[in-house]
């Protein structure tokens, strides 16, 4: 597999303090700044001079170390203010490293934000001729393409208005159109998923997924975790400038989420119970108990305070996913719990449930009359450490319960 | 087919050149964007372009000709003062349109990765237009008052280069400086108005005192007007050459230096804009 993208020990320096102050400088203050200096030199020439000393650096990315692939598409996720933007400025050379290098094979098309270059009194038509030359294209690549472009941003009818009478729906929707049609070998994109209504965003993903089907090497930046999970192989998380993970982007994504390991524990104390005779004094969910992997089982312990003894007492989880759909149902009735304090441990084998995120809606009943119902008692996450499964590594609790179909082929 | 790419912090000088051709459309698509921009949606757009240097050239005849009753050395006097707007309003319009030209495409400059030289480059080719415009009046003009000229005529192109060399000098310079000190904006206007006064556009050369004559050619500008009345009015206009070379070789140290400049400081622009 050849390398598309080599990056060795990136780092991206800027310094702010007293020249970045108001945003700008003008030549006043710059010269103003310098009297002050030479003020304070003269007046105090063995002291550290105070104008000078309030420079700050600030390192946007430090030793980014990355390899990417022809034809893989790779994510890059974070918190705002990691690095992501920077990274991909360097990569487009709009802003230079400050150490480390990087090699790209190929032509390299940027897109970190729509509609660079469009101006509000030129026409559709002109625009597009204008904001492809700016993306890189040539003039009869845009010629070429033109027919598909109006087609894929659906503004036939108000092609010769200036843009600027467009709804913003419209200019997104041109201005993504053209970048769609690049045909670069490198793809370069940050966040403009995040325009555009739901119809556009299926559009943006099915064009960026069309790339990478093409082969082409893709790197991008989202906040929108299922577009990543569905479109890229690899995520690289980025913290404070630095690498924080490179791997899976099911991995990378929870991670992100600042869900480390397993939770070891979730409590939740003093439900009310709708039946006299008992309370509910905690619930605590221990998950799988420090096992890793997938169906690993999961335990839950409930304390209660009966008044006497109870026949016939019903308990029943309802899982649901991170989307709100119910996913699995396990209940137990118990014939007889004597009166007092109860501490009752509930075990779950082979759920089946994959990695993410649940909430467990609790029921309780006595004797057939329902004595809670109660929606998120506890919230709790299933780690993809230890998960084996290069299918579930890419899914998430969407998906339901997960099995493994049996089959044999038939002659 | 495919090219490696290697991006370091120190910049390699060698391929600048082969990377503003391959540029060269996005130039000429810039070039012709903002052309379209400053004619679209204004009713007097074009006309505009021919009442400027007019009415400019009407007034300075009333106030250096018929008031100042300076002498024009043969030519009819409108003819002597349009000869030298011509290369003027290049050069002012070229300077003030490039000084901010980067600023206003920032949004460009932050985002997209493409020689960052194209930019004040531009504002001169919508320059070139109107003095194209202007040249027109020009020879309207002399066909009026039945003045033609001389084979320097000829001599124009190289002139109008050389014009053009000055202005992108300055350009490249004030737009870089202009990206940090927000201020350089304010200066363009107060250069070009005092320009218009020493520069020999309302008066002709010749009235300047010889003692100051080479201290007066230290304005590049002055080289160029020179040239072009000499160029235009033929017979009679002598250069002075002293003056002459020294405000050409001024012209080509700025260009020089600008591009420099610009080049070292291009780097920090996005970082800065």
């Amino acid at each position: 597999m050849t390398t598309a993208i080599s990056i060795e020990n990136l780092s991206k320096r800027y310094i702010i303090g007293h020249q970045r102050m108001e945003g700008y400088a003008t030549l006043r203050d710059v010269l103003m700044h310098k009297l002050r200096g030479l003020a304070q030199r003269i007046r105090h020439p063995l002291s550290v001079n105070a104008e000078n000393t309030q420079l700050e650096e600030f390192w946007a990315l430090k030793d980014i170390n990355l390899e990417i692939a022809e034809g893989e598409c790779v994510g890059i996720i974070g918190r705002n203010g990691a690095g992501k933007s920077t990274l991909l400025k360097i990569l487009s050379r709009i802003t230079e490293p400050t150490a480390g290098r990087i090699k790209m094979r190929g032509r390299v098309a940027s897109l970190l934000e729509v509609g660079t270059g469009f101006h509000p009194e030129l026409s559709g038509r002109e625009n597009i001729y204008l904001n492809g030359a700016v993306l890189g294209m040539t003039r009869s690549e845009i010629k070429r393409k033109f027919d598909e472009i109006i087609a894929f941003a659906e503004v036939e009818k108000f092609l010769d208005t200036p843009v600027k009478r467009y709804s913003s729906g419209m200019y997104v929707r041109l201005a993504f159109a053209v970048a769609a049609h690049l045909e670069p070998e490198i793809l370069v994109v940050d966040e403009v998923l995040a325009v555009g209504d739901a119809e556009f965003q299926k559009k943006c993903l099915g064009k960026m997924g069309d790339a990478i089907r093409g082969g082409r090497t893709v790197l991008f930046v989202s906040h929108n975790m299922g577009a990543m999970q569905s479109l890229a192989g690899r995520a690289v998380l980025l913290r404070d400038g630095q690498v924080s993970f490179i791997g899976s982007v099911a991995e990378a994504v929870d991670r992100y989420l600042q869900r480390e390991g397993l939770r070891d524990s979730t409590e939740v104390r003093n439900l009310t119970s709708q039946v006299d005779g008992f309370s509910i004094e905690s619930v605590r969910f221990e998950g799988a108990r420090q096992e890793k992997g997938f169906n690993k089982p999961l335990y839950m312990v409930l304390d209660l305070q009966l008044e006497r003894t109870v026949q016939k007492m019903s308990f029943g989880l309802g899982f649901v996913n991170s989307i709100g759909s119910r996913v699995l149902t396990a209940e137990r009735t118990v014939p007889l719990i004597e009166k007092g304090r109860q501490s009752i441990e509930f075990v779950l084998f082979d759920h089946h449930l994959p990695p993410g995120d649940y909430s467990i809606t609790l029921g309780i009943g006595v004797g057939g009359t329902q004595a809670l119902y109660q929606d998120h008692v506890i919230a709790f996450h299933l780690p993809y450490e230890g998960v084996d499964s290069d299918y579930l590594a890419r899914k998430t609790d969407r998906i339901g319960v997960y099995h493994e179909l049996g089959y044999r082929i038939v002659i | 087919m495919t090219k490696e790419l290697v991006i370091e912090p120190k910049k390699t000088a060698a391929g600048f050149l082969g990377e503003l051709w391959a540029y060269r459309e996005l130039f000429f698509f810039l070039a012709w964007r903002d052309i379209l921009v400053r004619y679209k949606q204004t009713a007097i757009g074009i006309t505009w372009s021919v009442l400027r240097p007019l009415l400019t050239m009407i007034v300075l005849t009333i106030v250096f000709g018929k008031i100042a009753k300076l002498p024009s050395g043969g030519a009819p006097y409108p003819v002597l003062v349009f000869a030298a707007m011509l290369p003027w309003q290049f050069f002012s319009n070229t300077l003030s349109e490039s000084s901010n030209s980067l600023i206003s495409n920032a949004q460009m400059v932050s985002k997209v990765y493409f020689p960052r030289l194209i930019i004040p480059t531009t504002s001169m080719v919508v320059s070139l237009v109107d003095f194209v415009i202007a040249f027109g009046i020009l020879i309207a003009l002399m066909l009026w008052y039945g003045f033609y000229p001389d084979s320097r005529i000829l001599v124009l192109p190289a002139l109008l280069l050389l014009a053009m060399i000055t202005s992108l000098g300055i350009g490249y310079l004030v737009s870089a400086l202009n990206v940090k000190y927000r201020d350089f904006r304010y200066v363009i206007p107060f250069v070009v108005q005092l320009g218009l006064y020493i520069s020999p556009v309302g008066f002709s050369s010749d009235l300047v005192p010889e003692r100051w004559r080479l201290l007066y050619s230290i304005n590049p500008m002055v080289g160029v007007i020179d040239g072009f009345r000499w160029a235009i009015l033929g017979g009679e206009t002598h250069i002075y050459w002293p003056g002459f070379l020294l405000s050409v070789g001024l012209g080509l140290l700025l260009f020089i230096a600008g591009v420099r400049f610009f080049l070292r400081t291009e780097r920090s622009f996005a970082d800065v804009i």
